[in-house]
């Protein structure tokens, strides 16, 4: 019974909170975004694959 | 029977040496970076991604964009070639292979730190990701 009474306290509480925030500023960095996609690339792979690819560096030496 | 041996070893390194012979023939000689690329490069007007392909270090010109472009288009072909022959995806093939082209640039030329920011090659060993071999 009282357990109601405090949950209808906190919610009213909960609801002034944000209802005192108003609106939410989001200011935007001033460092541009960058999104890092290679963080999925395992080190075992890229040595799996690092003498190839130095070679296909030598063969290609006119687009390296 | 050591006699024999001799003749046969020469044999052998007869068909070696005329097979080299053919071969350095047929393989034709390393093509050279176009005249353009190459003045952008050493000029440090583009440089080398850690993603493995070329970027353009300094304000974009018409003229740097194509170069960009023309040599990224070709990587990406190739990339892709060596990537299915090694089973790998084109983009961890090309990560690798900007491990190496960031390692194989000359003092003086660009490339991408780790942080994003261009670098330019000094003397001693360029700032790569960790992962690079």
């Amino acid at each position: 019974m009282n357990h109601g009474k405090v949950s209808g306290r906190m919610a009213a509480a909960m609801f002034g909170t944000v209802a005192l925030g108003g609106c939410i500023t989001v200011n935007a960095p001033e460092e541009p975004i960058v999104i890092e996609l290679n963080v999925n690339i395992r080190q075992e792979v890229i040595y799996r694959l690092a003498e190839d690819a130095g070679n296909t560096i030598e063969d290609n030496a006119d687009i390296f | 029977m050591g006699r024999n041996m001799n003749s046969v070893t020469k044999t052998v390194l007869a068909i070696a040496a005329a097979a080299t012979a053919i071969g350095g023939l047929a393989t034709p000689a390393f093509a050279q970076r176009d005249p353009a690329y190459a003045a952008a490069r050493s000029a440090g007007q583009v440089g080398e991604r850690m993603d493995g392909y070329l970027g353009i270090v300094v304000a974009e010109t018409p003229a740097l964009r194509r170069i960009v472009n023309d040599i990224n288009i070709k990587r990406r072909a190739v990339y892709s070639e060596r990537a299915k022959a090694t089973n790998a995806t084109i983009e961890e093939y090309a990560f690798t292979a900007g491990c190496q082209a960031i390692l194989a640039t000359v003092s003086g030329e660009k490339y991408q730190a780790p942080d994003g920011s261009w670098q330019t090659r000094g003397a001693s060993a360029p700032l790569r990701d960790p992962r690079c071999p």
